[in-house]
């Protein structure tokens, strides 16, 4: 499906002096003067704190692949659109790009929303497309997708990775209580946390379960009751703003002496919390990219990436960067495939799709396997914050890396299903200590 | 101006039938506007009666999401449309039954608390309606006839223009019914219309009933179109839009809604387009223009051209 149309065509035209005929879609493919990428990610609103700087992660890579020469020759050009307005906005975006622009790929979304609205529009409109950040388990487990990748890890990993790691470094904790925000994702990763501890770790008593609004900023009735209630850890799956603002609520009130917490999405808050937040608590970051990581695969690329996104935007890069280098990596690996497989020919939208399945790229910290179903195999590390002189702000140190196949459930497999089937010996075979 | 206002119809139809010939992606957002458009000429009932609702995104929310959760099983457009209106208007009934005692800025503010309320309920009930991350609606058929996609697209498009013309049609036979006329006397002194025998709380409730009505269609319209549901449709800042698109759009007849409707997205889409970080500015720009410069919206700036042409 392609429209001969432009935005600017259409507009233009004045609504309707031309009439063309809107699907020209038995053309041949041919090997388009640049390669056009269309990005769905929060510009405004308070999940802008991801947005934006994979906004300007994505900007300096486009930049930087153009210089060596294009992904196959091509050079790329990257068009954003906002997540924040909501999915009928959205979803109209998407088909603008993909129908009017003549996008090639789609890179979508943070949120696990715009995901699972966009998702089915990549088979509906045949266009590869990428899944560069959100998390949701749904958008794998629910359907299969025959144009859909995602080039990261998901929710069952990020939320199984710390909770080993809580069950490695403190096995006899007896009580915990909940702090996530109230929506999709802090339900999801609560539903993920208790049913892999009921089933590795039984009887551990759950003494709260709070859910304050999406967009708090007080969290003092919380913190009261923890205080009250004092078990023996906090999770909290927030990220962004609030998660800071909570830390340091609970830090004034001297929270984290009495608990330990654990903080799966903490990495991207660390810069802001600087030395605020408390030492010794379990910290994650969706991933396995820590600005510290001790051994990485390819120690000149990440420290190439990590340095010229800090020379370029004045600020250390945090996980949607690295999410949106992995899609781009991605990309590229996948595209120069399909060209390679058919012997310097510009592949269809369908080639294109089907090199990325089972596709191995290589990052700067490991290597990504995406799976039969188009899932990605994310390594995850996960540590205890701290602090040294390389850095203004916490990273973990006593690091544990759990391979991407370990802590994600199988192909074919619900993830609350798969997580009720692990055992207690799970916890000592799981992950390895680096660094 | 009544007069030609039909022929201005026609008119703004036979573009976006043409625009969306052109330009596929514009037939959804079309689509989008024309369903909008429905929903807010039930924002124009109440602006009549000088009551403005700040909370009419709750009707669009139960339409969207009536199609949502009954698409597997009752399976069909036409079925769910049905349901939509009839369910959006039960639900006005109750909630207007409460909040037309009220007037002026209590009245808004009731409407946004429902809204809110439900807002709430969406988000809460997360087993139940999958929170945020929302529900997906599959490609129905319409009226026993199963279609595939681009078809469907075109026959829920079709849909919508049908039921703008019939509904807008029927409305403005209703503004110019005495029930319809005594809503102006509500604005303008509401004891008056009760010496006349007029029961204005009656008259009122009519006219909620018929906007949430009209609030159940477009929102069961956009569920069909954008196929995916979330609570967002029932936050404030959409009952905002619709307020938005009537100033826009402008009170004066009911083609307001849909100039302003057609206006507000495209000027969103395609300031989204071109400055993907600025396009609320460029909105609210927009909006501020319209309130200095055309009081009367869209629709007062095309009366007077005309009416400056007949002169």
């Amino acid at each position: 499906m392609t429209a001969p149309f432009s935005r600017r065509d259409a507009l233009a035209a004045g609504f309707g002096a031309v009439l063309l005929p809107s699907t020209l879609s038995a053309q041949p493919a041919q090997k388009p003067a640049e390669f056009k990428i269309g990005v769905t990610t929060f510009l405004s609103g308070p999940a802008s704190v991801f947005g934006v700087p994979s906004r300007k992660a994505c900007e300096m890579l486009v930049d930087q692949i153009n210089a060596s020469g294009g992904i196959a020759g091509v050079p790329i050009r990257a068009s954003f659109v906002d997540e924040a307005p909501g999915t009928d906005h959205l979803v109209g975006e998407f088909r603008r790009l993909v129908q009017s622009e003549g996008v090639h790929a789609m890179f979508q979304s943070i949120s696990s929303g715009s995901c699972l609205a966009c998702t089915p529009l990549s088979a509906e409109l045949q266009k590869l497309t990428i899944l560069w950040d959100c998390g949701t388990q749904r958008i794998f487990e629910e359907n299969r997708w025959q144009y859909a990748f995602r080039t990261q890890g998901y929710g069952t990993p990020e939320v199984l990775a710390p909770l080993l790691y809580l069950l490695k470094h403190k096995p006899d904790f007896r009580t915990i209580a909940v702090i996530n925000q109230d929506y999709a994702w802090g339900r999801d990763s609560w539903e993920l946390w208790k049913t892999g501890m009921d089933a590795m770790k039984p009887g551990v008593r759950v003494v709260a379960e709070m859910f304050p609004r999406f967009g708090s900023t007080d969290f003092s009735t919380e913190i009261t009751r923890l205080l009250a209630l004092r078990p023996d850890v906090i999770l909290s799956t927030s990220w962004g703003g609030e998660l800071v603002t909570f830390i340091r609520q609970a830090a004034e009130r001297r929270l984290h002496e009495r608990s330990l917490m654990v903080l799966p999405v903490a990495e991207a808050s660390m810069p802001t919390l600087g030395r605020s937040m408390p030492e010794g608590h379990i910290i994650g970051t969706r991933g396995d990219h820590w600005n510290n990581h001790p051994s990485p695969a390819n120690p000149a690329l990440f420290n190439g990436l990590v340095n010229s996104y800090r020379q370029r935007f004045n600020e250390w890069p945090i996980y949607p960067v690295h999410h949106m280098a992995q899609a781009m990596w991605a990309l590229k690996a996948g595209v120069e495939k399909a060209v390679a497989a058919k012997g310097g020919g510009w592949p269809s939208d369908l080639e294109m799709a089907n090199a990325f399945r089972g596709l191995s790229f290589p990052t700067p910290t490991s290597t990504i396997t995406l799976r039969e179903d188009g899932q990605g195999l994310e390594d995850q590390i996960v540590g205890l914050s701290s602090f040294n002189d390389r850095f203004p702000f916490a990273v973990p140190k006593d690091m544990i890396q759990f391979p991407g196949e370990q802590v994600s459930a199988p192909v074919g497999q619900k993830s609350t299903d798969w997580l009720k089937t692990l055992k207690p010996d799970f916890i000592a075979s799981a992950g390895a200590r680096i660094g | 101006m009544r007069k030609i206002e039909p022929f201005l119809a026609l008119l703004l139809a036979a573009a976006m039938i043409t625009a969306a010939v052109t330009a596929p992606w514009l037939r959804f957002v079309l689509t989008i506007a024309l369903a909008k458009g429905i929903a807010v000429i039930g924002i124009l009932l109440l602006l009549r009666a000088g009551q403005v609702s700040f909370g009419h995104a709750l009707y669009i929310a139960f339409g969207a999401y009536t199609v949502a959760f009954l698409a597997p099983r009752y399976g069909d457009a036409v079925v769910l449309l049905l349901l939509a209106a009839v369910g959006a208007g039960l639900l006005g009934l109750v909630i207007g039954l409460f909040v037309t005692r009220y007037r002026q800025i209590f009245f808004g503010m009731l409407n946004l608390a429902m809204s809110m309320v439900f807002y709430s309920l969406l988000e809460k009930l997360y087993h139940y309606t999958k929170g945020s991350d929302g529900i997906r609606v599959e490609i129905m058929p319409i009226a026993g006839q199963t279609l595939d996609r681009v078809a469907y697209e075109w026959w829920i498009f079709g849909i919508a223009m049908g039921l703008a013309f019939v509904l807008g049609f029927l409305i403005r036979l209703y503004l110019s019914s005495p029930m319809g006329e005594a809503l102006a006397g509500i604005k303008t002194r509401e004891t008056r219309l009760e010496f006349m025998g007029v029961p204005a709380r009656g008259v009122l409730l009519a006219a909620y009933v018929m906007s949430a009505m009209l609030g159940g269609i477009g929102g069961a319209i956009i569920a069909m179109t954008s196929r995916h549901v979330t609570p967002l449709l029932s936050y404030w800042t959409s009952s905002g839009e619709l307020v938005f698109i009537a100033i826009l759009g402008g009170a004066g007849g009911v083609l307001g809604p849909f100039l302003g409707a057609a206006a507000y997205e495209l000027v969103r889409i395609y300031a989204a387009a071109s400055f993907a970080d600025a396009w609320q500015m460029i909105l609210g720009a927009v909006l501020l223009l319209v309130i200095l410069f055309a009081p009367g919206g869209l629709w007062g700036m095309a009366a007077r051209v005309m009416k400056g042409r007949a002169q």
